[in-house]
């Protein structure tokens, strides 16, 4: 066997769409700048300090209560918001009803609005004299100044994250599932368990997991209705600022650091979780 | 089973989809629902799963009245166009879904569950594909698993939506043959929709051809292949050369034309349109002849001419190219058609004085 393959085309093939390295090399940069290279910072002034010292803040019990607090509340929120995000999917999807464009737009809000906005009209809503609180108080429930609060911020300022995945997927849906269940005897029931709950799932995680990440960071919402009292409602993103004002650089990057691993491990997590939720997707033939 | 539907009506809005209609289905049988798009067809096969609701009308299956059952509750097997199989589970769980969803007094052993799916994989012959997912399928393959999910409830009847539809010529050629297969060794009563006349005369024990909301015929494929009853009917079934014909006498008479191959009608005289099939014309050569070849062409084992006649008639016939030898373009001929249907003309609808061999896409509903 002598004669070689045919030495491939000369001709690059053309791209159909012009300008793919421009836009890809600004692209790139702007990664670089605005996201990649503070990560990088962090990390670098993170390893700065040295394990003993880094494992001596984050064990410090101040600090331990920070993240404690600000684990469990977006825990907390982000139960709530699965629950009620799905919900609120559903129904701006499968009903038709007066006003819907406009609750569906309503949705939008928690995006829209300045974070302190939110904050301070959730404190006074909450507050012992405010709507709610004058109703929940006397039933022995406060919400200001304690975990609930917190988590009632963390809510508000997430729950777009699981509607806005939830919706389209399910808007995408063929029917035609649906009516292949029932005409094999599925029950309503059955059918939304079995058939279109696991379609919606991926994007329901997706929902989930960022609306978690987002509370974790909430700032502005949560210090107005926190009464952020060191060691039982101060948040662990306000003990870095606090940290920071110290001069104590050294705390602050550390639990900087401590809430991104968090957040990292969490999509990390989500994206394998998605990608064995839509392993029948994989190999089409 | 027996199925008997009456007067059955259905409306979207202003747009009457069914205008009362009227069939029985005996056990065992195969019926097939044809019909061009809009025909309703695909309504009323719906309104049998239990997935649409007539405005008016009876259903009864076994005496039953379906139309107080859910489609739940109906046991039948719906085998969509695109065949619906739920994505995200395997062969063996798709075409296990429906008894797994039965209430649990009623519900096999799961060990019994996945021996009737792996029967039904054998059944189907796809037992090698229970463990792939419908993504990993070709398009018959799901066609077979779509009819495997339908089937493993063990269905009163069979519901079929263009089962071919999305397939390609060959495959769906096979798939046909074995679906006759399948459905004589289950033994089910099956009602199939198709827009493909071959399709539903090769497989279907009795077709029903449907027009706009209306059925046309019921009848065996030979039966309404020979004898469409409607002039929608004929000209469905390709008999798309209308010529305008005196009758006298149970023949029809017209310029030009040798009807002595044709059976003599219990009709009234008077004007008539005579339905013909392009390819069951024979022009003879003829010099006194009142219709000219104005074109011709060939297509392979065709030759197609283009016959200008009396009053401005233009028709097209096909001869096999070999027997057209003398028919060049300006040679005079007559016509001699092998076989064709008679309908009387109306005085209000198409094809009264209006030149014969109108295009498809013209035709009206008769007020037949």
């Amino acid at each position: 066997m002598t004669a070689s393959p045919p030495p491939a085309s000369p001709l690059r093939a053309k791209r159909v769409l012009p300008g793919f390295g421009l836009t890809m090399g600004v692209t790139l940069t702007y990664v670089g700048v605005i996201v990649l290279l503070p990560v990088v910072a962090l990390v670098l002034k993170g390893a700065e300090i040295g394990p003993a010292r880094f494992f001596a803040i984050l064990s410090a019990p101040r600090t331990l209560a920070a993240l404690q607090l600000t684990l469990l509340a977006a825990f907390m929120a982000t139960v709530f918001n699965a629950a009620y995000g799905l919900l609120m999917a559903w129904v701006l999807v499968r009903y038709d009803f007066p006003g819907k464009r406009i609750l569906d737009a309503l949705m939008d809000i928690p995006f829209a609005l300045p974070t302190a906005v939110a904050g301070l009209a959730l404190s006074a809503l909450f507050a012992g004299n405010g709507w709610y609180g004058a109703l929940l108080e006397p039933m022995g429930f406060k919400v200001v100044f304690t975990i609930w609060g917190v988590a009632v911020a963390m809510s508000f300022t997430s729950i777009p994250f699981v509607v806005r995945a939830v919706q389209p997927v399910l808007e995408d849906l063929d029917p035609q599932y649906e009516q292949a269940a029932i005409t094999l005897g599925a029950h309503p029931f059955t059918v939304f368990r079995r058939v279109i709950f696991p379609a919606i799932l991926p994007a329901y995680m997706v929902g989930i997991t960022l609306s978690f990440a987002r509370s974790l960071g909430e700032f502005g919402a949560v210090v107005f209705i926190a009464g952020n009292l060191p060691m039982k409602t101060e948040i662990a993103s306000l003990l870095a600022v606090i940290r920071l004002e110290e001069y104590d650089y050294n705390g602050a990057a550390a639990i900087a650091m401590t809430l991104l691993v968090i957040a990292l491990l969490l999509l990390a997590v989500s994206n394998l979780a998605q990608a064995r939720a839509l392993r029948y997707k994989g190999k089409t033939a | 089973m027996t199925m008997s539907i009456a007067h059955l009506t259905r409306r979207f809005g202003a747009t009457e989809v069914l205008r009362g209609i009227d069939l029985a289905v005996d056990k065992g049988e195969l019926v097939a629902l044809l019909g061009p798009s809009g025909s309703g067809k695909t309504t009323l096969l719906k309104i049998i799963a239990g997935l649409d609701w007539p405005d008016a009308g009876a259903l009864t299956v076994d005496g039953e009245d379906w139309l107080a059952k859910r489609a739940q509750d109906r046991r039948i097997g719906f085998v969509f166009q695109h065949y619906a199989l739920f994505p995200h589970m395997k062969v063996r769980d798709n075409i296990a879904f429906g008894l797994t969803v039965l209430p649990k007094a009623e519900r096999p052993a799961p060990k019994q569950i996945a021996a009737r799916v792996g029967e039904l994989l054998h059944f189907l012959q796809i037992a090698p594909l229970g463990d792939r997912y419908p993504a990993e399928l070709s398009g018959g393959q799901r066609q077979r698993v779509a009819l495997g999910r339908a089937l493993a409830v063990d269905p009163r009847i069979l519901l079929l939506d263009e089962p071919f539809g999305a397939l390609d010529a060959q495959v769906r050629r096979d798939l046909r043959r074995w679906l006759r297969g399948v459905h004589d060794a289950a033994g089910t009563t099956t009602i199939f929709v198709t827009h493909d006349q071959e399709e539903a005369f090769e497989l279907a024990d009795r077709v029903v051809v449907m027009g706009a909301g209306r059925i046309e015929q019921i009848g065996r494929p030979d039966e309404i292949y020979d004898h469409p009853a409607t002039p929608f009917v004929a000209r469905f079934l390709g008999l798309t050369v209308e010529l305008p014909v005196t009758l006298r006498a149970g023949r029809a008479e017209a310029p030009g034309l040798d009807p002595s191959a044709l059976p003599r009608r219990a009709m009234a005289d008077g004007p008539a349109t005579l339905f013909l099939r392009p390819t069951e014309i024979t022009p003879v050569p003829d010099t006194t002849g009142p219709w000219r070849v104005a074109e011709a062409v060939s297509t392979g084992a065709l030759l197609r001419l283009g016959l200008e006649g009396p009053a401005d008639c233009r028709i097209e016939v096909e001869v096999p190219r070999r027997a057209g030898r003398g028919l060049t373009e300006g040679q005079t001929v007559r016509l001699r058609p092998e076989a064709g249907q008679i309908f009387p003309r109306q005085s209000n609808s198409d094809g009264a004085s209006a030149p014969a061999a109108k295009p498809l896409s013209s035709v009206k509903e008769s007020s037949l």
